[in-house]
């Protein structure tokens, strides 16, 4: 039997970073208020009230889109898609059929460095279901709670081509969209909490072929590495079912996180018929040359090519120049520390090792870090230039982090500032030499080993404030061992 | 004679000048529907409490503001579809029986920005859905000139109310022809104002697209009072029209000298009724001597038009019906073994027939594989209905057509035959399709039942209208007459 090859594409809904829901006034940030309190007469679907589109939700689509390289069309409508659930008031959502703000892009990601391109379908707009609380498991429960606040929120749907050939290529597509979402400032990225979602398609053909197979949509996917689990559990299931001789059912399949693998959630037989037609409720868009060209003037730059550019402007390593550029607010932490005269490569160091690492611990984005950018900037040239060593340099941070202080306060208090003065320096190396005349001859007699017990001498000698580059050189050269 | 028998703006003067008060009118209206719509069944319920203390509330503007609105201190009636704040709002369907909406439509505080008085909300067809008042969930309405026939619907409770004087006047909404219809059946003026001229915001939906909501009044200056409280742009509603309103009462005065008025050839063939026929004949002869031209035109898509407006409402209603599915509206069914058994349940109990009829045919009409052959060919025939009404505009500045090919036919008479009663509306119907402006006002009876004078105009046509309603009706001279029983 030929080598099957797997033909994957991935839909994803964003809700948009709007303030308002996508035709009402209510919030569009729902998380943690009181059950069913951030609704009105639209978004509980109550008879009567009416729907008004939201401009900001319009413009964010259509930036994303234009990102995404889509064509604008000039006309385009909502419609409604029906079908009866309890997370839905008024038994339709409205969405965009035939005539989506725009249509045919393509996005850009990479694979082990190789980079590769995937078509984008469309990209459109839609209104966000409410939630469903069950008293127990769903099929036991002896009842469900229904809670509004997210019903209404904004959700952006990119529609992506059956591009991918691999599970392992769908999470580093779904880095770039999000990346770019995220740089985009039109979505907070969380995939945990369902503000990002993904669903997949997914089905086999023989290599060589042109026709698709029967496509199998999987569901319930909450991170990057379940969309690869889940898909890589359909390959395997796929061939099985091909190997053994059967067709696929084409049919509806949720990932399981517990029993990781999928399991049927509605065949093709079973599938709604949505009954789309026009929104009457609501007149079509026209959307204006001069504000796509506005939209079009307000992108970001790539992130790929801004990863690139800081890459070759300040010498950063690949995978450094990618994770500061992964959110556009660790880029602008970034160049505000440059900005302020740290040197580059080691600001990126501080920045991706312990100002991240406590930034992680406090539950914290980088911007709201309390060390400002231009105070670690400050830290980061005085251990650069040992002023201060990394050690202390480090220490001073996280207590600075723990305290919101600033750094460069607290090494003064403390007095932590490195002395790199020769006549002092040479004095404690002088005292060093005669406290442990064992290992001044040790390492006179070449034992490597011994300067360390002489630098922490110095250090010692000095209420650890000497340069520990300069004490080890001004000993190698005491010691007859300089230049080695 | 009654107070109700007055006209708007004598009641006006009246009020102004303390030959009593708005809560001694608003008292009159409460304590006639009291002794006389036991058998006429107009009101759904009065709403005492709220039309007293609106009305004392009225009374003090009337006094403080030299300016008051023309509407302040009137007491009116809403049908039973249009939300009102705190008051049971039914759409005379068992489905939402004790729903109180907690907001008012836009036309409801409107009209209470105004100082209008409500006393109470009107019976009407199921989710305003039929001609005869007869699907009304609760109860029937009957015509206040003959018991034993229909008030014509579906705002036929609205009708009904002001033909007895039970209000000054009532707000209806008509999708096919639901206040034209009973306005002429009542013998009262009914306005349906072009589509998005006035908000749809909390008006429970029948079919979006071509629901709009129009006064019910005795004469033409009151339902252009009526109309211009209501009328205009509503950032709540975007699918209302931005363009001003304008002073409408200018138009009631400046009578139809020079206008060309068109008869559609095939409103005239659509099988008129004799008596129908003749009073129609003599309203030309008015509107002719009174100085304007009337010509023949034909709108060829007529005939396509009815059954293009029972694909497309029913369209809508199957999607607009859907959020009453017995978990927030209608009774809950917990003992269902299924949640798909749980709506079926609730959807069958809280539905009547004509309800569930228009449902299914609608669900029907948009499944996949029939929408090509049905809802997008009615769409083009509605295009080509609004492009007929349209080339006719360039000739003529207004249409006029009898508003119903009969006069108020009798209860049960149609009951059984869902295209007969579909039919009533052959006349009316086009409009909304076309989302034109158009009224029904009185000018005659046949056998003693009121026959109403259909006049369309453009969109946003409402003046012309208005215009022409007003000078027929001082021809007719007869909006004065109250039907035998309510004129104590």
């Amino acid at each position: 039997m030929a080598e099957l090859e797997a033909v994957i594409g991935l839909e994803v809904h964003a809700q948009l970073l709007t303030r308002s829901k996508m035709f009402c006034g209510c919030r569009a940030e729902y998380m943690g208020l009181p059950p069913n309190s951030n609704t009105c007469p639209t978004c509980l679907g109550l008879p009567g009230a009416l729907p008004v589109i939201n401009g900001r939700a319009v413009e964010m689509t259509i930036r994303t889109a234009l990102a995404l390289g889509c064509r604008i069309p000039e006309f385009s409508k909502f419609d409604r898609k029906n079908y009866f659930y309890p997370d839905l008031p008024k038994g339709y959502q409205i969405s965009q059929y035939d005539l989506p703000l725009s249509l045919g892009g393509h996005l850009e990601f990479e694979v082990d460095g190789e980079r590769r391109s995937c078509g984008i379908t469309r990209v459109h707009l839609e209104e966000d279901a409410g939630t469903l609380h069950h008293a127990g498991e769903i099929h036991t429960a002896k009842f469900s709670l229904v809670d509004l606040n997210r019903a209404g929120v904004p959700l952006m749907e990119i529609v992506g081509e059956p591009d991918l050939r691999s599970p392992s290529e769908a999470p580093q597509y779904l880095r770039a969209l999000r990346q770019l979402l995220l740089h985009l400032g039109v979505n907070d990225g969380n995939m945990e909490q369902g503000s990002l979602r993904c669903d997949a398609n997914i089905s086999l053909r023989p290599r060589g072929r042109r026709e698709l197979g029967v496509k199998v949509e999987v569901k319930n996917m909450n991170s990057f590495r379940s969309v690869e689990a889940a898909l890589e559990c359909e390959v395997r299931r796929q061939t099985a079912v091909i190997e053994s001789g059967e067709t696929v059912r084409q049919e509806t399949r949720g990932w399981s996180e517990v029993e990781q693998s999928t399991v049927s959630q509605r065949s093709k037989e079973e599938a709604q018929d949505y009954r789309y037609f026009p929104e009457p409720d609501l007149p079509p868009l026209r959307v204006s040359r001069e504000l796509v060209e506005r939209l079009r003037a307000s992108l970001p730059e790539p992130p790929l090519r801004l990863r690139d550019r800081l890459r070759d402007r300040h010498q950063l390593g690949e995978e450094q120049a990618a994770l500061i550029t992964e959110r556009p607010q660790d880029v602008a932490y970034f160049e505000a520390m440059v900005a302020a005269g740290a040197p580059p490569r080691a600001a990126a160091n501080w920045q991706l090792g312990p100002l991240q690492a406590l930034c992680k611990e406090a539950k914290l984005g980088l911007e709201h870090s309390p060390i400002p950018p231009a105070e670690l900037a400050e830290l980061v040239r005085m251990v650069d230039a040992g002023e201060v060593s990394g050690t202390s340099g480090r220490e001073v941070l996280a207590e600075a982090f723990a305290e919101a202080r600033s750094p460069v306060d607290l090494i003064k208090e403390r007095g932590l500032t490195q002395v790199s003065d020769a006549a002092q320096m040479e004095e404690w190396v002088g005292a060093a030499i005669r406290q442990l005349p064992k290992a001044a001859s040790d390492f006179q007699a070449g034992n490597d080993r011994a300067l360390g017990p002489l630098v922490g001498a110095v250090r010692k000698a000095s209420g650890g404030v000497a340069n520990p580059d300069l004490a080890s050189r001004l000993l190698r050269e005491r010691l007859g061992r300089g230049g080695g | 004679m009654s107070l109700l028998d007055l006209s708007i703006s004598e009641l006006g003067r009246r009020l102004r000048a303390r030959e009593f008060s708005s809560v001694e009118l608003t008292q009159e209206a409460l304590g006639r529907a009291g002794a006389l719509d036991g058998n006429l069944g107009a009101f759904l319920r009065t709403t005492q409490e709220l039309a007293l203390e609106q009305a004392r509330a009225a009374d003090r503007r009337l006094v403080e503001e030299a300016d008051a609105p023309a509407l302040c201190g009137i007491p009116i009636g809403h049908k039973d579809v249009l939300c009102t704040r705190g008051v049971e709002t039914t759409a005379g369907s068992r489905i939402l029986e004790g729903y109180r909406p907690p907001y008012d439509a836009t036309v409801v505080a409107r009209l209470a920005r105004d100082g209008a008085v409500v006393v109470g909300k009107m019976n009407c067809d199921e989710f305003a859905m039929g001609s005869s008042n007869e699907n009304s969930a609760f109860q029937t309405t009957v015509n206040p000139w003959d018991a034993e026939r229909v008030p014509g619907g579906s705002s036929g409770g609205s009708a009904a109310a002001v033909a007895a004087r039970l209000a000054v006047a009532t707000l209806g909404t008509d999708t096919g022809g639901s206040v034209r219809l009973p306005a002429s059946f009542c013998g009262v003026v009914g306005v349906k104002p072009s589509y998005g001229r006035v908000s749809r915001y909390g008006v429970i939906a029948f079919a979006s697209s071509l629901d709009q909501v129009g006064p019910l009044a005795k004469t033409v200056e009151d339902a252009q009072l009526v109309l211009s409280s209501i009328a205009g742009p509503d950032a709540r509603d975007s699918t209302t029209s931005p363009a001003p309103v304008g002073d409408l009462s200018r138009a009631l005065h400046e009578g139809v000298r020079g206008l060309r008025l068109g008869i559609p050839r095939e409103y005239r063939e659509a099988g008129l009724e004799g008596g129908v026929r003749a009073v129609f004949e003599s309203a030309c002869r008015w509107l002719e001597a009174e100085g304007a031209e009337l010509v023949e035109v034909s709108l060829p898509s007529t005939e396509y038009a009815l059954a293009a407006y029972y694909v497309i409402a029913p369209a809508e209603v199957s999607s607009n019906l859907a959020r009453m599915d017995g978990i927030r509206f209608g009774p809950g069914e917990p003992a269902a073994p299924s949640l798909l058994e749980a709506y079926e349940l609730a959807r069958n109990r809280g539905f009547g027939p004509e309800v569930r009829r228009r449902v299914a045919l609608g669900t029907f009409v948009l499944s996949s594989g029939y929408y090509d052959a049905y809802y997008l060919r009615a769409q083009k025939v509605r295009t080509l209905v609004a492009q007929d009404f349209s080339r006719v505009f360039e000739r003529v500045d207004a249409l006029i057509s009898p508003t119903a090919p009969t006069p108020a036919f009798r209860l049960g008479e149609r009951t059984q035959d869902p295209l007969a009663m579909y039919a009533t509306d052959a006349l009316t119907l086009p409009a909304n399709l076309a989302g034109i402006s158009g009224l029904s006002v009185p000018v005659g009876f046949s056998s003693g039942l009121p026959v109403g004078l259909q006049v369309l105009g453009p969109y946003l046509g409402e003046a012309v209208c208005l215009k022409v309603g007003a000078a027929v009706e001082r021809a007719a001279d007869v909006w004065h007459r109250v039907p035998a029983g309510f004129d104590g």
